[in-house]
């Protein structure tokens, strides 16, 4: 359940970013291979955010699917199991080629894209 | 999902608003659907000012780590992120080990558990010296627990730190803890399948150890799978069968440890 330190993560970013600013919503990434459960962090946002500026905050987070380059071949693909947005769980990226000398171009996110001040 | 009120309800025209890696904080221009709100999910809108940070969430923790980073490369000190299940054999390894490098690498280890020192006193007793970390509740190391490990154990310069991790197969892989390699453990009671069912962690690893290859007779291990495993999952990882109760293994781990203080990539 590392989704609380993640949370809290979060708040030290806007926090310094912004400081002493009110935050009525926050805006986030959260790939499918980020290793962060969307519906998790969502229920940890209000217990780290208590007390801040982020408190009461709405959180939107965008989950974008994966995309892989596979290193032998050259091809782009989206490796099976990953279901777009939402889609839990890390699949095994293996290229049609049968190569798993891959690199991700989408799905890693753990961004902050934005924020609405209050 | 829309990506510009983040509803994640399915509409009827998918993919109307592009890849979303490209949307950034920015305000998006129509999207194809009606934004009136009528999808059955509430949420707040105001005028407020959109202030765009693109920044990662982790960002502190990954600025620490760098920091660990620095200051290990300035002193020339290797460090491993050693993690694993509760069980694997990660602190069995490091006795062995100790053992195995007594006068030939100067060896620490920044031992990470939710309670006791029980770890510590062990390694100590096979003759490092050790700071333990005790988490509480937390399920992993961070960047400022081993940054104040690193000052209170004060490693010297060209010696090899050992950190190993609370023992979690799942949460540690995100926290960068400004090591120069990760070690991934897996022991072959843990059966073959461990890298499918932990993709994440096993991605993560630049080295995966398997311990405790002389119960292999008693296990239904299957090694030569588990390499394949590890490959569709980390093909750059190296893989390393080992056994720190018969020694069985040893040499290879030694070798490698050895040569990663002498890399010059660190």
């Amino acid at each position: 359940m590392h989704e609380l330190a993640i949370a809290e993560g979060l708040v030290d970013v806007v926090t310094e970013r912004l400081p002493g600013t009110k935050i009525s919503e926050v805006r986030l990434e959260i790939g499918a291979l980020s290793g962060v459960v969307a519906d998790s962090l969502r229920f940890c946002f209000d217990l780290a955010t208590e007390g801040t500026e982020l408190e009461g905050a709405s959180l939107q987070i965008t989950e974008p699917g994966i995309q892989v380059e596979c290193r032998t071949c050259g091809d782009t693909f989206v490796p099976d199991g990953a279901g777009g947005s939402g889609a839990r769980g890390a699949p095994i990226l293996l290229c049609p080629c049968g190569s798993a000398d891959v690199k991700v171009l989408s799905g890693q996110q753990l961004t902050i894209t934005s924020v609405k001040v209050a | 999902m829309c990506a510009t009120c983040g509803c994640t309800v399915d509409f009827d025209e998918p993919g109307d608003f592009g890849d979303p890696g490209e949307l950034g904080g920015l305000e998006l221009p129509g999207h194809g659907h009606d934004h009136g709100h009528d999808h059955g999910r509430e949420h707040p809108h105001d005028d407020g000012r959109t202030v765009t940070l693109q920044q990662k969430i982790l960002a502190k923790n990954d600025n620490l780590a760098q920091r660990n980073r620095d200051w290990l490369r300035e002193r020339g000190i290797l460090a491993i992120n050693l993690m694993s299940s509760p069980g694997s054999g990660k602190t069995t390894l490091l006795e062995r080990t100790s053992e195995d490098l007594a006068g030939k690498l100067a060896l620490s280890v920044i031992e990470g558990d939710q309670e006791t020192d029980l770890d510590a006193d062990r390694i100590r007793s096979a003759g490092c010296e050790v700071v333990q970390i005790n988490t509480g509740a937390g399920c992993h190391l961070d960047a400022a627990m081993v940054a104040r490990a690193l000052r209170t154990l004060d490693p010297p310069a060209g010696s090899a730190v050992v950190i190993e991790n609370v023992g979690n197969l799942v949460c540690p892989a995100l926290f960068d803890l400004g090591e120069t390699a990760r070690v991934v453990l897996a022991s072959v009671t843990e059966g073959t399948d461990k890298p499918l069912k932990y993709p994440q962690m096993f991605r993560s690893a630049d080295l995966v150890v398997v311990t405790k290859t002389d119960l292999g007779p008693y296990v239904n291990f299957d090694a030569a799978r588990f390499g394949e495993y590890v490959g569709q999952v980390s093909p750059r990882a190296m893989t390393i069968n080992l056994s720190a109760v018969t020694g069985s293994g040893m040499a290879s781990w030694s070798d490698w440890l050895t040569s990663m203080v002498s890399a010059p990539a660190h």
